[in-house]
């Protein structure tokens, strides 16, 4: 009746990861406690983030074990976001910028 | 259907590493992807779910872009007094550890699943879903700090109307992700201790639990990242 073995992998790993995660959470944190600002902030806040996302998407959810038509399945997609998102961002500062223009009061 | 041998069929033996590999599973009159069809329901369920917070996500990010009004200081707004001084983000720091603590036992309790130990599989899955459940009771806490403090969806005393709308629907998109996650962790540990897949010899369902819970996490990360560190 046993099929599939599943993913088996050392539980040290998982320790190790489970270790960087925290790791990585507390350097976040302290971005925002030291209040860093700039772009320096956006650098390393986007660092820690994508760092603990690949470990979680890669170790956690065992996807670096999977075959690569199931990895690109799954991160390939989500790029169209990464696309809305830039275009998104363009149209918020237009937006921006026409509320500025029109919108704004002067000041007294 | 068949029967749940001929499930995974295995990969041929001409499969070469690599992108060759993916055009040879997508070109042939077969199945793609090389897993049981539970595991790859649950990935495109998250795919999906991806899509809805990335959605969620953008948007929060144009209007606040897009806003003339300043935004509320997040780190302040989010602070607490502790031990007579204000701390900036702590609860939020807090929520953090605690839901990658519970990614930490979740992956665990996988472990112990294929190595057929019910007992410490299911008190892992119960801890995680305890876990789970502080994570929404301190959501709670947050919620109703800000609305005593006059958050609404649509304004706040603190600055930009959006705060609370975006706020409102991330957050709570969010909490529901983990109130449900913590009730589908309570049944599967529930039906691991009654020896409900030792019968049938296979724990994958614990494994695609633990998909759906790390998806929780990852998509706390991005929150905590743009939401309460921009």
């Amino acid at each position: 009746m046993d099929r599939d073995p599943g993913q088996q992998h050392p539980i040290g790993l998982y320790l190790k990861v489970w270790g960087l995660l925290f790791v990585l959470s507390f350097f976040s944190y302290m971005v925002d406690y030291h209040e860093v600002q700039g772009h320096l902030r956006w650098i390393l806040v986007v660092t820690f983030m994508l760092l603990k996302a690949g470990l979680i998407v890669a170790v956690f959810m065992h996807l670096r074990w999977e075959r690569l038509a199931l990895i690109a399945a799954i991160t390939l997609p989500p790029l169209a976001v990464v696309v809305l998102a830039v275009l998104m961002a363009v149209e918020g500062d237009y937006t921006a910028a026409i509320r500025d223009a029109f919108f704004a009061t002067p000041a007294p | 259907m068949t029967n749940p041998t001929s499930q995974t069929q295995s990969p041929p033996a001409s499969a070469t590493p690599g992108w060759n590999e993916v055009v040879a599973d997508w070109a042939a009159d077969r199945r793609v992807f090389q897993v049981s069809w539970r595991k790859s329901m649950m990935w495109i369920f998250l795919l999906s779910d991806t899509f809805v917070f990335g959605c969620f996500l953008t948007g929060y990010m144009m209007v606040r872009i897009a806003t003339t009004e300043p935004w509320p200081n997040v780190s302040e707004v989010f602070a607490l007094t502790m031990f007579g001084q204000s701390i900036p983000l702590i609860l939020i720091a807090i929520m953090t550890f605690v839901l990658i603590t519970s990614s930490g036992t979740m992956a665990m309790a996988v472990n112990y699943a294929y190595r057929r130990d019910r007992v410490r599989c299911a008190a892992l899955m119960l801890a995680t879903a305890a876990l789970g459940a502080s994570f929404v009771g301190m959501q709670a806490f947050e919620w109703t700090k800000l609305i005593e403090d006059g958050v609404r969806p649509w304004g706040n005393p603190m600055g930009a109307a959006q705060f609370g709308a975006s706020f409102f629907l991330i957050t709570g998109f969010h909490g529901l992700h983990v109130s449900a996650g913590v009730i589908y962790l309570v049944i599967v540990a529930r039906r691991v201790l009654a020896g409900r897949y030792e019968r049938r010899g296979d724990y994958e369902i614990v494994e695609i639990a633990g998909l759906y819970w790390h998806f929780v996490d990852l998509v706390w990360v991005f929150i905590f990242a743009f939401f309460y560190l921009w």
